[in-house]
């Protein structure tokens, strides 16, 4: 077991490394001067000069390269102009954000989708079936923006002073903050270091850290200023989920080994739940590790339109003011962030189907 | 089937005659109408050809069936106001007042108009995006199945780097450094895709390069030119038409994604995403801005989504099978 995520492990080492050539080439794709390109049109040759000998710029490509690996390795990701901040600081500030509405979208899109697809592959051809089968086709032809707009205003202006009517906008509830649990537990953080960003990063999740402190009230804002945004996100994952479950379950359920489980005199709903589902879970992993992709690009999308000042929000911000740094690094470490989940995926194979041989 | 084969000896003079001479026949069925008389056995595989029948016949007539040009501006020309609620005579608006059955956008054009002129350019957008990528990537794919060793393992190594990146995520960086723009955003769209397509060619091509007519084309003296792109591609197709419908739909997604951030197609082309991006802050005050073009992105993404999965089920011989039993 050791030494298969351990070559898994080395395997996957070219392929970062291929990430980090691709954003290194598409950063010196960028027409024109590099420094200018990143410093902005108004630096001058002095500063310019400066720039391209800190970063090696003059030096022989394979040798630049070199430094940008090792750059990224020491974790300096350069610093956003427009910001003037480091990009590992906004980081920490903003992939919480992104990070759980990641999260809430995925819980959606499994919570809902995962039954959605059991019911539909047990009633086979009825009419929930049918209809299920009718949203799921619909829901993976939404537009996210499109539809997180909609519910924006459905939830937001129509169902307007009915119990049903959610924020359209930001993470909490004007006027509130959630105090940071360190805080709250009266520990006393250093200036700097990764466990002061690691623990900073911890307390920007509001639902985290609003159940870490205990609150409730801020517990119920935080998850309320999450469901529009993580079911527009969740959408078209949970469309493919249900999709993929009804199938999946109804390659299992015509077995041979289900019609034995039911001729002992099992219950359906045991063989259902015990026998089938177990089995057809497998190919599901898969699909949810790889819809985390989708995840990620719709919270591009969809972060806008809510307010969210997470990942895709700065991204977008930096796209229109053409802060190359800022976009080339967030590429980066999602992409990085991409190829461990689906490394997880892959081990976990291991785990949960004991005929995935390791070699 | 009985019923079927009588029939069709009425219609065919030949079978009826050689039948008469004491031959058993039976009907051939070409392979491509086996998949043809299949897909349109499937309600949704018909749903989604309708729907882009419907597309495509707008997409053609636009230019007849638009009451207005897409980008005149009204001011002046009729007494409308910027962001004006749709007016349909028959649903009760008054007649003295002009009719724009979708509204009047920020710009004070004709929305319906716009709407029917961002057809053409959806599909557009759909079709040439995998066309290029289907090219380039069934190129890839083909000589990496084919020639195997290093250039595989250089071809298919840079493909896994690519498909490493989310998709939109790397179509964003590579658009933010070409420059916005229509263009600009579907080379953006079609390289992100590239990857897809040559997976796809290089495990069929893996599986046909053994088969014997391919042996027997090389003993004829073929050059490996000739057996890749005139024996063994045609036998990988099937699956690259299934993937290439279904990527249409991703391809108008994502490129109206792009253009709702800014980066696609510019103001003022009547493109779907982009006039969504212009009118999103409105969507409180002026919703019908915001729900027709997107519903309009939905239908034609959830047509090629239909068609492909019906195509997908008419191709696959296990499902041929049980079907004929």
């Amino acid at each position: 077991m050791t030494t298969y995520i351990l070559r898994r492990l080395l395997a996957s080492i070219p392929v970062l490394l291929g990430i980090l050539f691709v954003t290194f080439a598409l950063a010196r794709l960028i027409p024109g001067d590099p420094c200018r390109a990143i410093l902005g049109e108004k630096a001058t040759d002095v500063i310019c000069d400066e720039f391209i000998r800190r970063h090696g710029l003059d030096k022989p490509i394979p040798t630049q390269f070199v430094i940008y690996v090792s750059e990224i390795l020491r974790g300096d990701l350069g610093t956003s102009i427009r910001l003037g901040k480091p990009v590992t600081e906004l980081l920490v500030e903003r992939l919480p954000t992104t990070l759980e509405l990641s999260l809430a979208a995925m819980t959606f899109s499994i919570v809902v989708g995962i039954p959605l697809g059991i019911i539909s592959a047990v009633r086979h051809n009825s009419a929930i079936d049918v209809g299920t089968m009718v949203l799921a086709n619909v829901g993976v032809s939404m537009p996210v923006f499109w539809l997180g707009l909609m519910l924006a205003y459905v939830f937001a202006l129509v169902l307007k002073g009915t119990p049903l009517q959610l924020p359209p906008s930001g993470r909490l509830s004007p006027g509130l903050t959630i105090p940071p649990f360190y805080d709250v537990w009266g520990w006393q953080l250093g200036k700097e270091g990764f466990l002061r960003s690691l623990l900073v990063f911890i307390s920007q999740m509001n639902v985290l850290n609003s159940l870490l402190i205990w609150r409730m009230d801020l517990l119920w804002d935080a998850l309320k200023h999450l469901i529009l945004p993580a079911v527009a996100v969740g959408t078209i994952p949970l469309a493919i989920i249900a999709r993929m479950t009804r199938s999946s379950m109804l390659d299992v359920l015509g077995q041979d080994y289900i019609r034995a489980a039911r001729a002992k005199g099992l219950p359906r709903g045991m063989v259902v739940i015990k026998h089938a589902l177990r089995n057809a879970l497998l190919p599901l992993v898969t699909i949810i590790g790889l819809s985390f992709g989708a995840f990620l690009g719709g919270a591009v999308l969809t972060e806008t339109i809510f307010g969210l000042s997470g990942v895709g929000r700065i991204m977008y911000d930096s796209i229109t003011a053409r802060d190359y740094g800022v976009v080339q690094s967030f590429t980066v470490v999602i992409a990085v962030f991409f190829v461990i989940l689906n490394l997880i995926v892959d081990i976990s194979y291991t785990f949960l189907d004991p005929r995935v041989r390791l070699d | 089937m009985a019923a079927l084969k009588e029939e069709s000896i009425e219609k065919r003079p030949k079978v009826a005659r050689l039948e008469a001479e004491g031959l058993r026949t039976t009907e051939s069925i070409s392979f491509w109408g086996t998949v043809w008389r299949r897909l349109f056995r499937r309600k949704s595989a018909v749903v989604g050809l309708w729907i882009l029948a419907f597309l495509v016949l707008i997409a053609i007539t636009a230019d007849w069936i638009a009451p207005y040009d897409p980008v005149q501006v009204l001011i002046g020309v009729e007494p409308v106001k910027m962001r004006q609620k749709p007016c349909i005579h028959l649903l009760g608006c008054p007649e003295d007042q002009p009719q724009h059955i979708m509204g009047i956008d920020g710009n004070v054009r004709d929305q319906f108009s716009r709407i029917l002129y961002g057809a053409r350019l959806s599909l557009l957008v759909g079709l040439s995006t995998v066309t290029f990528a289907i090219i380039i990537g069934t190129f890839l794919g083909a000589i990496a199945g084919y020639l195997g060793g290093v250039v595989d393992n250089v071809i298919m190594r840079f493909m896994d780097v690519l498909l490493a990146f989310p998709s939109l995520l790397l179509a964003i960086a590579i658009v933010t450094i070409l420059g916005p723009g229509l263009i600009n955003a579907l080379l953006a769209i079609a390289i992100v895709s590239i990857p897809t397509y040559a997976r796809v060619t290089r495990a069929t091509v893996l599986s046909v390069r053994e088969m014997d007519f391919v042996e027997a084309s090389r003993a004829m003296g073929g050059g490996w030119g000739y057996i890749l792109f005139g024996r063994i591609l045609p036998n990988s197709l099937t699956p690259l038409i299934v993937t290439g419908t279904l990527g249409i739909a991703t391809a108008i997604l994502d490129a109206a994604a792009l253009s709702f951030l800014g980066l696609g197609a510019q103001p003022p082309t009547p493109e779907w995403g982009t006039m969504l991006g212009a009118e999103r802050n409105q969507v409180f005050t002026a919703p019908h801005l915001v729900f027709f073009p997107g519903f309009a992105i939905m239908l034609t993404v959830l047509a090629f989504n239909l068609l492909g999965d019906g195509l997908r089920d008419a191709l696959d011989p296990r499902l041929a099978q049980r079907g004929e039993e």
